[in-house]
């Protein structure tokens, strides 16, 4: 590989911690503690560094990341070096002063996650009680000082009759953007697989609520639609490729391709406590591993998609077949593709299971 | 807050309203449009109109300057300026 580009946004998680416990939850198992994560001053050099070899667009995430008192001092280090900043957020924590400082900062954008539209279905999926109110209050709040929203849907089999009443509750807080996202499963997600994946009915009827929202919504609120890997009969292409757009850092400095990545055996990502993001993103072996097509195995060598899908998503690959080097099961072409839609039948056709929650230990 | 769709005319006022912004890309040599949760990359003509986007032309006038500017015919390239505008519009890059 001669030279590689720079990557054109970065997923700063920048801290683990977070007052909901969704199910879903595309942290690792293994949460990182406070004391654990990168201060101001070093989340500030790595932010100096992606400006400096290209990135575009800083995507604040976690965990929640307006624990972190710092956020106002991120993103007005970040608005100095012309960086676009995001905050992707549960809302829970906000309050209009900090909002309002946040837009002071140089903040761009606010995507705001809600977890169903009933009340007492947001507190048992979040674990957390009242937040629906809470969060639509900051919806407003967002519009009133001047900021784009976009309301972010993580939809289920246990959230999914709330679907169109999130299209309406979107509409209702001025939203210019909707992203229905059907849970992947990774991490806690994977580990909830059963509580969380929906029928084929559910799927399709969800389809064709977003489909007719669309057109009656058009050039009013933008839709994005993300369907549940294991129905779809090509798998996506996971972060536009690995190490190629996206990079992601933990909140104790990791370099990753994704946010689910540090999960897959035998790569050791390298740490920005320890060397340069331009090193790292150049040179890292983990990074390396998977980037491009050459280390694709069939079908995907001799498929013409392989530019396209990337061979699909290393950590899928892993959970379904334990070998992360393989085709994604997703993929029709894949020798492994029946169990996908054997597990996605069975398991969405039995009652679902009690929620494991998102809690440090809560996995073990 | 319920909006009705933005039609773009002749007369609409199109800008870029807060969370969108151009932006030079230097290290890929290119003009972009840093949106939420979206890039666009502009070629020169998507450019030219993008530029003229201040909130205070209205579209007549831009189709003016940009047949002006490229020595274009405006009954040619009107339609284009237009429709391009309420793609973007569609699409919440510009406000009108
Ligand atoms: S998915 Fe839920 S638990 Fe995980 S960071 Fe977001 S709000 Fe917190
Ligand atoms: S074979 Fe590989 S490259 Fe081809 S569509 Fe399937 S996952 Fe994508």
């Amino acid at each position: 590989m001669t030279s590689i580009d720079p990557p054109l946004a970065m997923l700063a998680e920048v801290t683990h911690r977070c007052p909901l416990q969704c199910p879903y939850c595309s942290n690792p198992l293994q949460l990182l503690t406070a004391s654990q994560e990168m201060d101001t001053e070093t989340w500030k050099s790595i932010f100096s560094q992606a400006a400096e070899m290209g990135v575009l667009q800083i995507h604040f995430s976690g965990g929640e990341p307006t624990v972190r008192q710092d956020l106002e001092k991120l993103v007005a280090h970040c608005e100095g070096l012309d960086l676009y900043c995001n905050l992707i957020t549960s809302g829970v924590l906000l309050n209009k002063d900090r909002l309002i400082r946040l837009a002071a900062a140089g903040l761009q954008h606010v995507q705001l996650s809600f977890q169903a539209a009933q009340a007492d279905n947001a507190d048992r999926i979040s674990a957390y009680p009242n937040s629906l109110e809470k969060k639509i209050e900051i919806g407003r709040l967002v519009g009133e000082i001047g900021l784009p929203l976009t309301v972010n849907a993580v939809m289920h089999r246990q959230n999914l009759d709330d679907l169109e009443a999130l299209i309406d509750l979107s509409v209702e807080l001025g939203a210019q953007r909707l992203e229905v996202a059907h849970v992947q499963y990774y991490g806690w997600g994977l580990r909830n697989r059963a509580a969380l994946i929906p029928t084929r009915a559910q799927l399709d009827r969800s389809t064709n609520i977003v489909e007719a929202a669309r057109e009656r919504l058009k050039g009013r609120l933008v839709i994005d639609y993300v369907v549940p890997d294991y129905y779809a009969r090509r798998p996506k292409s996971c972060m536009g490729g690995w190490a190629r757009q996206f990079v992601n850092v933990t909140p104790n400095g990791k370099v990753l391709p994704c946010h689910a990545a540090e999960d897959l055996p035998g790569l050791t990502f390298d740490s920005l406590r320890d060397r340069t993001l331009a090193d790292i993103w150049q040179k890292s072996a983990a990074l390396n591993h998977f980037r491009g097509i050459d280390w694709m195995p069939e079908p995907c060598q001799s498929c013409d998609r392989r530019e396209l899908d990337w061979g699909g998503c290393r950590c899928q690959a892993f959970a379904l077949t334990g070998d992360a080097a393989v085709t994604d099961p997703v993929c029709e072409l894949s020798p492994h593709h029946d169990q996908v839609k054997q597990i996605a039948k069975k398991e969405s056709g039995e009652s679902p299971p009690e929620f494991l929650y998102r809690r440090i230990g809560g996995a073990n | 807050m319920m909006t009705d769709r933005r039609i773009i005319d002749e007369t609409s006022v199109p800008r870029l309203p807060t969370g969108v912004r151009l932006k030079f890309d230097d290290p890929r040599d290119q003009w972009v449009i840093l949106a939420p949760e979206r890039m666009y990359v502009l070629d020169q003509v998507a450019l030219a109109i993008v530029r003229e986007c201040d909130g205070v032309a209205n579209v007549g006038g831009i189709i003016d300057a940009l047949a002006e500017d490229f020595a274009a015919p405006r009954a040619q390239i009107g339609g284009d300026v237009v429709h391009m505008l309420q793609d973007f519009a569609d699409k919440g890059v510009i406000d009108a």
